[in-house]
């Protein structure tokens, strides 16, 4: 008997995950399929990294049971604040006490630990890691991947979720606009003496931002924040091969005494930051989530929060195709989902890359146009609504899913 | 196996229903022309987009009609549903996923062969048969649909009473079709079948059928007709339901 499931999730990241999960709310059977060991992707210092993930995200992972396990274990987010290097004149959006946070902050490993979890506990996903798929195959009335061990999983609809290098994407021939930004992201946590006052604290310098995200607190009541620092690709290596100490000097140059004496809490690791973007996430039987179907900078944290409304989208598209008897690979009902996302993702990523790009110029002219920029900005109520909602994520059409 | 009942080589469209399945030799053929049908860029991609929006009235209208639960994956599970001018069976497949027992009907043999290669493909146990409705010994069934079938047939009025017949009691109709207006005459003829969209040739808009001709020919088959609903297109959100009935309408009909 071969099992024929309704989804063949390649990637079992974050996005892929929760994908399965939200699928399975819905009915939805899945085959989720990862080349990494779960074990090794939840051990301490796999993934060093931290998510904003914003109010419309949260609604997902509320949808899809995580609200307990995954509730203490965020950290709020305030407000954030914008500077331009350590100049005067400050951006700060910070929403009404009525209109509620702008998100809030979880250790990536948080995050896989509560998803695998509830995977585990899900009869509708049949969870496959870690495997090694050999190809990959879409034909008339179904997909199947054939797995290291010779198993041949079957299924109506194949996603693509394995992140940038995606090769159900590469196989596709989708034609990828990209470009690298030939800048490294410095990933670090930081223990600090004074509180974040939960403040997100996005810095620009002419390399790219530097941003602080607040955490909670350590198990020693240690303040805690992550760090995000851009840094020209050239400049790399040698910022890698710091001691922990010149590191340490050289972010306390750029954050000043925001937030008083620091430490490392954890192991540096570095990203390289590229941007890309497809068109056209969908083929015969084929759809692409998550970082397969658009890679960003992360400057605004926008690329989980991206991911998880796209798969709020696919779910609400797949669940109607189900209500009307359509085929999961219906070419109708995935345009339906291209063409929902096909502007969202083009507005997020327009929007953080014109930052990066207004907040990357050098030279002094652009300072005083940058500080004019947040100036104006700050005066401007609706653009800050604008900008608010975007990092809430809520602007736009959304997803059922991701709605109160 | 399929329990494709199909008579391919038949040149009379009403033939009577043989059990024989499709010889490998034809089983080629008609398999090509089934893949031509499925393909959504295809000549049938009009159909393809419409399926969806037929699909949506048909949902709102069997949840109503039975009071279904409008989350229900199966709401057909354990009625039967006929199908008549089914093609390849995009409408079909479909209604057996909602669960229901499905019987297609096409005058041309070659679609019923191409509906029950792809079925028997896909997996699904659906009764193909070639051959005119009323001229069939069907039985009766508890949805009835015919889309965009009677403006191609000649005699209406007997059509209409032949799928009347097939209605079990307490069953639903559906029935799509376009309307005869100014509008359908330019889209449907010149824009549509001119740009490809639609095979040349597909309709005579002479042929058409306005809402309450058809409303009228219910009547006399001792049928009711619903609130017929507009099947519009606008740039933005393609092909959708609307209030304007100008160029394609879709509407329900029950037993008084
Ligand atoms: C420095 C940095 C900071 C960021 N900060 C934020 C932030 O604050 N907020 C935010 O929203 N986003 C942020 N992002 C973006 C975010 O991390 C990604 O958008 C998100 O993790 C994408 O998830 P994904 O599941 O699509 O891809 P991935 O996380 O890349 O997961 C892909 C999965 O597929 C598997 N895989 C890969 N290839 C194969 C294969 N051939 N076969 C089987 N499995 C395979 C991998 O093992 C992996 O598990 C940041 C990114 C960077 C680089």
């Amino acid at each position: 008997m071969t099992d024929k499931r309704d989804l063949l999730i390649l990637g079992g990241g974050l996005v892929g995950m929760t994908l399965a999960l939200a699928a399975a709310k819905k009915g939805l059977s899945s085959h989720l399929v990862d080349r990494a060991d779960p074990a090794s992707l939840t051990a301490d210092g796999f993934d060093g990294r931290a998510s904003a993930i914003s109010t419309a995200s949260w609604r997902l992972f509320r949808h899809v049971g995580l609200e307990e396990t995954l509730e203490p274990h965020g950290c709020d987010i305030a407000a954030i604040a914008v500077l331009d290097q350590m100049k005067r004149g400050r951006l700060d959006f910070r929403p009404e006490p009525h209109e509620g946070t702008l998100g809030r902050m979880f250790a990536n490993r948080q995050l896989r630990l509560a998803l695998h979890e509830a995977a585990k506990k899900e009869p509708l996903i049949s969870w496959h890691a870690p495997v090694e798929v050999l190809s990959r195959d879409r034909s008339e009335f179904g997909v199947s991947a054939t797995l290291g061990d010779g198993t041949v999983l079957e299924a109506a609809l194949m996603i693509g979720a394995e992140g940038r290098g995606s090769p159900s994407r590469e196989e596709a021939g989708f034609k990828m606009a990209s470009w690298d930004y030939s800048h490294r992201a410095m990933i670090t946590g930081l223990d600090h003496s004074k509180s974040h006052e939960n403040i997100a604290w996005e810095i620009f310098y002419p390399d790219g931002p530097f941003a602080l995200l607040p955490m909670l607190d350590g198990p020693d009541g240690q303040h805690r924040s992550a760090l995000v620092w851009t840094v020209d690709e050239k400049d790399a290596a040698g910022v890698l091969k710091l001691s922990d100490r010149a590191f340490l000097a050289e972010v306390h140059k750029r954050m000043g005494d925001l937030l008083g004496e620091l430490t490392l809490n954890s192991s540096r690791s570095s990203y390289p930051l590229s941007f890309q973007h497809t068109a056209k996430i969908v083929e015969h039987r084929l759809a692409l989530v998550g970082d397969s179907a658009h890679g960003m900078h992360p400057i605004a944290g926008q690329g989980l929060n991206l991911g998880l409304r796209d798969v709020g989208a696919l779910v609400e598209v797949l669940d109607e195709a189900l209500r009307l008897g359509l085929d999961l690979g219906d070419a109708q009902v995935l345009a339906k989902y291209e063409k929902w996302r096909a502007l969202d993702s083009l507005m997020v990523m327009g929007a953080t890359d014109s930052l990066t790009r207004i907040f990357g110029i050098p030279g002094k002219t652009a300072s005083a146009v940058r500080r004019l920029g947040m100036a104006g900005i700050q005066r401007t109520s609706w653009l800050k609504a604008f900008f608010m909602n975007e990092a809430r994520g809520v602007s736009g059409d959304l997803p059922e899913l991701l709605k109160a | 196996m399929s329990d494709a009942t199909t008579q391919p080589r038949s040149n009379t469209s009403a033939g009577t229903i043989s059990g024989a399945t499709i010889r490998a030799d034809e089983a080629a053929h008609f398999g090509k022309l089934a893949k031509d049908w499925w393909d959504p860029k295809g000549s049938s991609a009009m159909l393809h987009r419409l399926n969806p929006v037929r699909l949506q009235f048909l949902r709102e209208a069997i949840d109503l009609h039975w009071a279904c639960d409008i989350e229900a994956r199966r709401p057909l599970a354990g009625k039967s549903a006929l199908d008549v001018g089914c093609g390849a069976g995009l409408l079909c497949e479909p209604l057996a996923r909602l669960g229901a027992d499905v019987t297609g009907v096409d005058a041309a043999p070659e679609n019923a062969a191409a509906a029950a290669v792809h079925a028997e493909g896909a997996g699904f146990d659906i009764r193909y048969i070639a051959g005119e409705v009323g001229a069939l010994d069907l039985g009766t069934f508890d949805l009835v649909t015919a889309m965009e079938v009677i403006e191609h047939v000649a005699d209406k009025r007997a059509f209409v009473a032949a799928l009347a017949a097939r209605l079990a009691p307490g069953g639903l109709m559906v029935l799509s079709t376009p309307n005869r207006t100014p509008q359908s005459r330019l889209l449907m003829i010149g824009a549509a079948e001119g740009v490809g969209l639609i095979p040349r040739g597909t309709h005579h808009w002479d042929d058409f059928i306005t809402p309450e001709e058809l409303d009228a020919l219910l009547d006399e088959a001792g049928l009711d007709m619903g609130e017929p609903r507009g099947i519009g297109f606008s740039p933005a959100k393609g092909l959708h339901l609307s209030d304007n009935l100008a160029l394609n309408y879709i509407v329900t009909a029950r037993a008084r």
